[in-house]
């Protein structure tokens, strides 16, 4: 043996025993002096991402964009709310730091930008994260129990695809007043998670009748353990590539519904109410014009990951290159 | 076939008593319609709201209220609005068939750009002008609207103001005087609004064709199409194109019938009186009567196109069953 470190991929097979497919003799391998290195589903999955170029652009934009929204504090060159009424709606120039310009009363633009990349980011991230947990906990019970569970969220659905989503969030935005940005997080939550409910539930309604799943029943393991332990991994493939996905459509429809002015209300900044208050000066561009650019940023390395996680992560599904 | 769309028909009435029960709570608990009244207490006594109170059914409960609503509904005509008394049907049909003209435009343009595009994008699959195509209909997703809409308007009265031409209206239907349906006029003004959706339609029937074209190319009776010798024209148009068609017409029938509640943010930017812009103009003044009727067009018009959509595509593809 030339290369005595030269690894195998195993890809595992069902049974894992310690992390190392069964029927595998470990000594007839290191007896020829290879070594043996167990690869789990996770981390073939991770390889493939992290050769999916245009995901790594995506994740390094998003890096990038949600890194200085996180540290606003420390990146923006001024307060978000500093008034400075001797310089006020000046152009993009380096000129004090305002490469953004000022806007009406001479706030720094690129400040407020920053503060609304971490109000929309906040927004986003936190509507894709619990609404995940709860589409994938609902979607769960409907599918693994089906009955009155089931046919009670299938009318939900129904109800919900009856009237657009954009309008009945308006109406409901109205409704609990809007304002602050966790009421309007809270609403978004109860309209994102039911797609990925569904996803979860057509998956498990699939999966139940798997022959783990009764081997498992067999053995004795009681329902919980069946569909989180057993079942869950399964599943998790769609929710991760549905919950980044729905990150960029939960920004995109805070930001609607702050153009609207039925979402967060000001002074606090978010990247819809920026581009909506740009709107009295059309002649002033950067003032619409930047905060959207940013949002379309965000939206393209959100897809961009998006699709990398979906060919990491299901392989099994059709590519459809966008 | 016709039982089925009878089931479908009859099957959505219960749909729609409930969704229209349910906005009907949201809306008529999102605002006070006598807001502006109470706001000045001088002409508007205690005794004089009570008695607007006690007409408009207001000091009753919910489900009264609906009851009432349901049944001006029948009687007038989607009823009349008890913040401004007007009769809401004249306004929303007028609102309807602008929202009409500029959707239908749109849906013709970006079809018929987003089915050619996406043809050719799928016979040079990976040539710089599928390249070019696929990223322009990303952007054309990844962009929200309200940003499209507003770049326009920004661009077109900076050309205004600085040269004094105008090519392009950004705000209203018409100039002064009110110009007839198809007049130049007119189309200077909903030109900007029919362009931000035919954008935003066009990125997504051009990434459907091109992805449906890519399926049906690699199917089997097309190799057997082309081992017979047929002329690859003939391939293309006669045997992919005709099948790769099929989710396009769901697609479209489905983006029609949400687009006919009128696109919001675009009617907002460019204050046409559509659909939209009358939704959330009247949603703001919890005309309760405004909003429902609105609100049922819209429901009604997404239940009939997805029906549509179901039903043509069993017509189209034979291999779909509906029992």
């Amino acid at each position: 043996m030339t290369e005595p470190t030269t690894s195998i991929d195993v890809a595992p097979p069902a049974a894992l025993v310690d992390g190392i497919p069964a029927g595998i003799q470990l000594d007839s391998i290191a007896a020829q002096g290879l070594e043996l290195k167990a690869r789990s589903q996770w981390s073939y999955a991770r390889r493939r991402f992290l050769r999916h170029k245009l995901a790594m652009i995506g994740l390094f934009g998003l890096v990038v964009i949600f890194g200085a929204g996180a540290a606003a504090n420390y990146v923006a060159p001024y307060t978000f709310d500093q008034i400075d009424l001797t310089n006020v709606l000046h152009a993009p120039s380096s000129v004090g730091h305002h490469f953004f310009g000022t806007d009406e009363i001479g706030r720094d633009y690129l400040s407020r930008v920053i503060y609304g990349i971490r109000t929309s980011e906040q927004v986003g991230l936190v509507v894709a994260v619990v609404s995940s947990i709860f589409g994938l906990i609902f979607g769960a019970i409907a599918g693994y129990y089906r009955g009155w569970v089931d046919n009670l969220m299938m009318r939900v659905t129904d109800l919900v695809l009856t009237l657009p989503v954009l309008v009945t969030l308006l109406t409901v935005a109205a409704l609990l007043g809007g304002g602050s940005q966790w009421t309007i997080t809270f609403i978004l939550v109860g309209f994102f998670w039911t797609p990925i409910a569904r996803v979860v539930r057509g998956v498990f309604l699939s999966l139940r009748e798997k022959e783990y799943v009764e081997a498992a029943r067999a053995v004795g393991a009681g329902d919980f353990r069946i569909m989180f332990r057993h079942m869950l991994p399964n599943t998790l493939g769609p929710v991760i590539v549905n919950g980044t996905l729905a990150v960029a459509d939960a920004i995109i429809t805070e930001a609607f519904l702050s153009f609207l002015g039925e979402g967060i209300k000001p002074p606090t900044p978010s990247l819809g109410s920026l581009v909506a208050g740009g709107q009295q000066y059309p002649q002033k561009w950067w003032l619409s014009v930047l905060p959207g650019l940013v949002l379309v940023l965000i939206v393209i390395c959100v897809n961009f990951v998006g699709d990398g996680l979906r060919d990491a992560l299901d392989p099994q599904q059709r590519r459809v290159r966008a | 076939m016709v039982s089925y769309i009878t089931r479908r028909i009859l099957y959505s009435i219960p749909v729609l008593v409930a969704s229209s029960f349910i906005s009907f709570v949201f809306v008529s608990l999102a605002g006070d319609p006598l807001a502006n009244l109470r706001a000045n207490p001088r002409t508007n006594s205690p005794q004089i709201l009570n008695h607007l109170k006690h007409v408009y059914h207001l000091d009753q409960s919910v489900f009264v209220r609906y009851w009432y609503w349901v049944e001006s509904v029948f009687t007038q005509k989607l009823g009349v609005s008890l913040l401004t008394s007007q009769p809401i049907w004249p306004d929303i049909t007028r609102a309807l068939g602008h929202t009409l003209q500029i959707v239908l435009l749109a849906q013709v343009i970006a079809l018929f750009l987003g089915v050619a595009v996406g043809i050719f994008s799928a016979i040079r699959q990976y040539s710089v002008f599928d390249y070019t195509f696929t990223t322009v209909s990303f952007l054309g997703y990844a962009m929200p609207t309200f940003w499209l809409a507003l770049i326009l308007q920004i661009i077109f009265v900076d050309i205004y103001l600085k040269w004094h031409v105008r090519i392009f209206y950004t705000s209203g239907l018409n100039s002064g005087v009110i110009s007839s349906t198809w007049s130049l006029d007119r189309l200077q003004h909903i030109a900007l609004p029919v362009i931000t959706l035919t954008v935003v339609s066009f990125a997504l029937y051009s990434r459907y064709m091109r992805a449906s074209m890519l399926d049906v190319i690699n199917s089997d009776y097309v190799r057997t199409a082309r081992a017979k010798g047929l002329p690859e024209r003939l391939v293309i148009f006669r045997h992919v194109f005709r099948n790769a068609l099929i989710p396009i017409v769901t697609v479209s029938a489905l983006q029609f019938g949400a687009l006919l509640g009128g696109a919001i943010v675009t009617e907002t930017i460019f204050t046409l009186d559509g659909m939209g812009y009358y939704f959330l103009n009247r949603l703001q003044a919890s005309d309760v009567y405004a909003v429902m009727a609105y609100l049922m067009i819209v429901a009604i018009s997404v239940i009939t196109f997805n029906l549509i959509a179901d039903v043509l595509y069993g017509f189209l593809d034979p291999r779909i069953r509906y029992d």
